[in-house]
Formats: structure tokens, C-alpha cells, sequence
């Protein structure tokens, strides 16, 4: 009786997310009547505005995970090594973005950083293209803090720190060299969400101005039928694609197999 | 001087102090072993030689220089801990070499350096496995290796062989100490387990309550005690109650029983101690001090045999040889046990 409820709750949870998606694919292969085409796609996927659009995100989203990274590893390291009694405060900073709205951030980012604020980064385009992939490492902070603090678990990083420093590394190289390489599959992991989070980000992008894909896709949206579905569906692909890099790269992880 | 040199060291936990006053020489290529209980300070005053505990107070010398402010990274003391520690993203062979690449060694020496280590711990074959791909002993033994590698002034073994199953324990201790022999490298060994300690040390530091209670060759503290910790620490215990009759000539009561101990003692009562294999079944010359007894419980051990007898309120336990011709006594048969007064240890309070 169990099974059978069980299996009942998992084909109704697909149903709700499977047949939506169907039918959105559906409906972007029917640009030509009567027939299925990849018309809508290659409509997008020729369209400059589409190339120029997402080049800019794949760009930020590749900023925003080195930032990230800079800043979530050695934080969460620290953190675990030397003030494990800060951790329930870093874990609720890192939750914050979850819970105070994209649209919060981005005007208190404007009024603060302002053309005539101390620090005027919107006067300028790389000045806001600095401040959109604050933004961007703000709201990708909860997924990357806890790929990456879920990693530093895996690992006796205490005794792995203190091994390393009893042979002569220094703190630089006990980082590039034993601590990030063992969460290099968790960091991954976090980048990838970084870029699915990146890529689809609408609010902030649109309210700084910037020729990101989100503010495209609401643009193509409002004004053509066919080339959202199609947009939606490249979008979906693109997620997925990270999540099925993020289990790759834990499969194909040498030192990782003893662990699973 | 001494090679190594501990002075005055101190270390406190806020209000708690774990070391207290801790001093220790050790010569160069000696093999000290730091041995109490937990909690007694023995793994901080190892970190802090170590460099990652900063002493609250005192002196670490090592050839001549004070290495109390150094990091580290900088004091070219090398460790092996209890859970190996090897980094899992890097080979056997990757791991041996760490240190010298972070040292800048030439690549050839470095190999040249990483298979002799290899073969030095008898594993020169799995250079090419990563640690998953181990045993806990081939762990530890290329964790010693790898410790080695960089050629340091002091090893420091923290528990080593606690993980470790017996067997592979017992072999891996011969091996490290025929290691530290041929290398002639000063080495302090951390454990609790006074079996380790006494079977491969040259000296031990029995520690108690973050102070050195005794320094002695292991011979020297198993027998000589010094303190009634060490002496109850260290080895089985039969503790006898007795009266002091003579004090000038040591003439305790036990019993019935007057013996002479040879030396003063204080007038009153007085606790005595003795070793299970210093108690002999039956009568024996030179042995004037005998007691009734009945036997209690009987562990065969293989080639020693532990017997518990009770005389009076007082119970012993003793060992014999196993002989396959002698069965070993009953539960509940009436002997006579004999013990020599030189055997019988008198603890201070």
C-alpha cells in the first residue's frame, strides 16, 4: 500500500512539473503551421540581441563565481578552523538573500552607490557592471556558502591544516593546495548554481540597466509568441545542463569515490 | 645541552590550567614518550612544540634556539597524527613529496627522495594510490613517510597507533622505532597506552593533572615509581594496608606477618604496593612475607596466567607462567602466597 502511494505521489509531482514543460516545448516546436520546426529557436539563436545578451551573462556569471569563490572558500574555512562559534551567525547572513527581495537589494544598492553617493559605481558602465555582480554574488551566496560549507564537512580540516603546516606550507598554500582542491567538487557545485542563478536573473539586471538575459527574455516575452516558449526551454536546458555537470564532475572525482 | 629543551612551560585554557610548569631534556636522537591519561596535558605540550598551541608562558629550545615565536610552518618539526591526515586529493606519492615541493626541491631529488621513503616503510609499490585506496597501518606508515620526508629536526607522533587494530599496532610500533633508530631523529611519542610506551621508549614522562610526574627509562618507572599516580598508572597494582611497628628499621604488620622493609619509614599506617608477577603461588625462599589466601577469579592469557586472591580484605593479583604441565589453580582453593619485602613499594600519600 505504501509502494503504491508512493508511486502515486511521484507520478502526480512529475505530472505537475513534467506536463507544463511538455507542453511549453510543444508549443515552441509550432512556429510553422501544422508542423513541429525548430523555427522559434533558430529565430532566438540568430537574433544578435539574443547573442549579445547572453554573452554579457555568461560573462557576469563567470566574474560572479571567481568572486564568490574568493570570498565564500576562505570565509567558510575560517570560519570552520578558527571561530566555529560564529557559524549560526555566518549561516543566517548567508540565508538573508533568500529572504529580503532581489528588488530591496538593488534600490538599497542604488541609493548607497548613487552618482552622488561616496562611491558613484552606477555613473559609470563598469562601475555598475561591479555593482550588478555584487548583486548577483549576493542572491547566489545561500547556494554557494552552503555547497562549499558542506564540502569543508567532508574533510578534517583542522589535521589537514595542521599536517600541511607542519611540513612548511604557509597559508596560501595550504589553500590552493589541500583545502580547495578537497572541495573543489562542492565549489563546483556552488558555481554552477551561481551560473543557473545568474543566467535567469531578471530584477537586478533590469533595474541597473543592463543587457542581461533576463531583462531579454521579458523583453521577447511581451512583444513575440513562439520565441519565449523556445527561450524558456534553452534556459531550462541551460540549468539542467549544470546540474548534470555538478553530478559529473562528483562521479568522474578520483579522491572522492572512497567517500560515497 | 640538551638537544630539545621544554622550560617552565605553561599553557591555560582560559581559567584552566593544562600544563603546569613543565620541564624536559631530551638528547639528540632520543625517543621520549609523553604517557598519562587523558586530559593530563601530554597532546597541548605536544602542539605547542609543535606550534599550534602558543604556550601561555616558558621556553621550547631546539638546537640552541627558542622556537616559541615561530610559526609552524617555520620550526621544520614534523607530525603524524591519530587520523593519518593524508591529503585525499593526492597520491601516496604526492603526499610524500608535499613538503618538499613546498621546500622548492628540484624535481629529481624530490622523487629520488619520495621512493627511497616508500621503500623505507616497505610500501614502494603504491605510489600511485590514493589514501582511500589503503589500510589504516600502510595510512599511517605513509604518513610517517611523508613526515619524514622533509627531514626533520624533531618527529612528534600524536596517538599514532590508537586507530589501529592490535596486531597491525604492535608492528607498526617496531617499525616506527626501527625507523627512528636508523634515522637517529629526536622523536616525542604521545600515548595512553602504557604498553606502547614502555616497549619502545628510551625514556617516559609519566604526566598527571598537566605536571611531569616522572622522567625515568622504562625499567626505571615500571619499577621505581615515584609518585603512587605513576605507580598505580603504570602496570597492575596490588595495594597491602600495614602498620608501622619499627620505624627506625622500616618493621611493618601485615596480618600476623612482620616484616622489615630495610628502610625508615613514618610511624602509622602505611600503604605498600607490589607488581602481580613480584607474588608468588606458594611458598619460596627469600619471600618471608606470606599470607593465606583463596582464589578468587582466573584469566588464562596464553603464556601468563592472572590469578586474583583474596587474604583477608585485601585482594592481590598474580601472575605465573603458563606451564602445560601445571593446570592452573581453582576458583576457591586454599593457598599460601609469598612476596620479598625488596619488591614491596611503599607509596607516599
Amino acid at each position: 500500500m505504501m509502494r503504491f502511494m508512493s508511486w502515486t505521489a511521484f507520478l502526480l509531482g512529475s505530472l505537475i512539473f513534467i506536463l507544463p514543460l511538455l507542453g511549453m516545448t510543444e508549443f515552441s516546436l509550432s512556429m510553422r503551421r501544422g508542423v513541429y520546426s525548430l523555427d522559434a529557436y533558430m529565430s532566438v539563436l540568430s537574433d544578435p540581441v539574443f547573442r549579445a545578451t547572453f554573452s554579457y551573462s555568461v560573462m557576469m556569471a563567470l566574474f560572479t563565481i571567481v568572486f564568490g569563490v574568493l570570498l565564500v572558500v576562505p570565509t567558510a574555512y575560517w570560519v570552520r578552523l578558527k571561530m566555529p562559534e560564529l557559524r549560526p551567525v555566518i549561516e543566517f547572513i548567508t540565508l538573508l538573500p533568500l529572504v529580503i527581495p532581489a528588488i530591496v537589494i538593488v534600490f538599497g544598492y542604488i541609493r548607497l552607490y548613487n552618482t552622488s553617493s561616496w562611491l558613484p559605481l552606477t555613473g559609470s558602465t563598469m562601475g555598475t557592471n561591479i555593482l550588478l555582480m555584487f548583486g548577483y554574488s549576493a542572491l547566489a551566496l545561500p547556494y554557494m556558502y552552503r555547497a562549499v560549507d558542506t564540502g569543508l564537512r567532508t574533510i578534517d580540516i583542522a589535521t589537514l591544516t595542521e599536517a600541511a603546516q607542519s611540513m612548511g606550507a604557509g597559508w596560501v598554500q595550504i589553500f590552493a593546495r589541500v583545502i580547495l582542491p578537497n572541495v573543489l567538487v562542492a565549489v563546483l557545485s556552488g558555481a554552477f548554481l551561481t551560473f543557473a542563478v545568474v543566467i535567469g536573473e531578471f530584477t537586478m539586471a533590469a533595474l541597473l540597466n543592463r543587457p542581461a538575459f533576463g531583462p531579454y527574455l521579458q523583453l521577447v516575452g511581451a512583444n513575440k509568441a513562439y520565441e519565449p516558449a523556445a527561450l524558456a526551454v534553452i534556459a531550462f536546458a541551460i540549468t539542467w545542463a549544470c546540474m548534470g555537470l555538478i553530478q559529473l564532475v562528483t562521479r568522474l572525482s578520483k579522491h572522492t569515490r572512497a567517500q560515497r | 645541552m640538551a638537544f630539545l629543551k621544554i622550560a617552565h612551560l605553561e599553557k591555560s585554557f582560559g581559567t584552566t590550567r593544562v600544563v603546569k610548569d613543565f620541564d624536559l631534556e631530551i638528547e639528540r636522537g632520543e625517543f621520549v614518550s609523553l604517557l598519562g591519561p587523558s586530559g593530563c596535558g601530554k597532546t597541548t605540550v605536544l602542539r605547542m612544540v609543535a606550534g599550534f598551541e602558543t604556550p601561555s608562558s616558558g621556553a621550547i629550545i631546539v638546537d640552541g634556539k627558542d622556537i616559541v615565536g615561530l610559526r609552524p610552518n617555520q620550526r621544520n618539526i614534523g607530525m603524524v597524527f591519530q587520523a593519518y591526515a593524508l591529503f585525499p586529493n593526492l597520491t601516496v606519492a604526492e603526499n610524500v613529496a608535499f613538503g618538499l615541493k613546498i621546500k622548492g626541491t628540484p624535481a629529481e631529488q624530490r622523487d629520488a627522495r619520495v621512493k627511497e621513503m616508500l621503500a623505507m616503510i616497505g610500501l614502494p609499490d603504491l605510489g600511485g594510490r590514493y589514501p582511500f585506496q589503503l589500510s589504516g597501518g600502510q595510512q599511517q606508515r605513509v604518513a610517517l613517510a611523508r613526515a619524514l620526508a622533509v627531514q626533520p629536526q624533531v618527529l612528534l607522533l600524536d596517538e599514532p597507533l590508537s586507530a589501529l587494530d592490535a596486531k597491525i599496532r604492535v608492528s607498526l610500533r617496531t617499525q616506527i622505532r626501527d625507523i627512528q633508530r636508523e634515522l637517529g631523529i629526536t622523536t616525542i611519542f604521545v600515548t595512553h597506552d602504557q604498553e606502547e610506551a614502555l616497549s619502545i621508549s628510551d625514556r617516559i614522562v609519566v604526566m598527571n593533572g598537566g605536571v611531569a610526574e616522572q622522567v625515568g627509562a622504562p625499567f626505571e618507572i615500571y619499577n621505581r615509581p615515584a609518585t603512587r599516580f605513576v605507580a598505580q598508572f603504570v602496570g597492575t597494582l596490588n595495594l597491602i594496608e600495614a602498620d608501622v611497628t619499627l620505624p627506625e628499621t622500616g618493621t611493618v604488620r601485615i596480618g600476623t606477618t612482620e616484616i622489615s622493609l630495610g628502610r625508615p619509614l613514618k610511624p602509622g599506617r602505611v600503604t605498600l604496593a607490589c607488581r602481580p608477577e613480584a607474588v608468588s603461588l606458594g611458598l619460596a625462599d627469600g619471600r618471608p612475607l606470606v599470607l593465606h589466601a583463596e582464589i578468587g577469579e582466573v584469566h588464562f592469557l596464553g603464556a601468563v596466567i592472572r590469578v586474583q586472591a583474596r587474604a583477608g580484605r585485601t585482594t592481590l593479583s598474580l601472575d605465573t607462567f603458563n606451564r602445560p604441565d601445571t593446570p592452573p589453580p581453582a576458583a576457591g582453593d586454599k593457598v599460601q602466597v609469598s612476596i620479598s619485602p625488596a619488591d614491596l613499594l611503599v607509596l607516599e600519600a
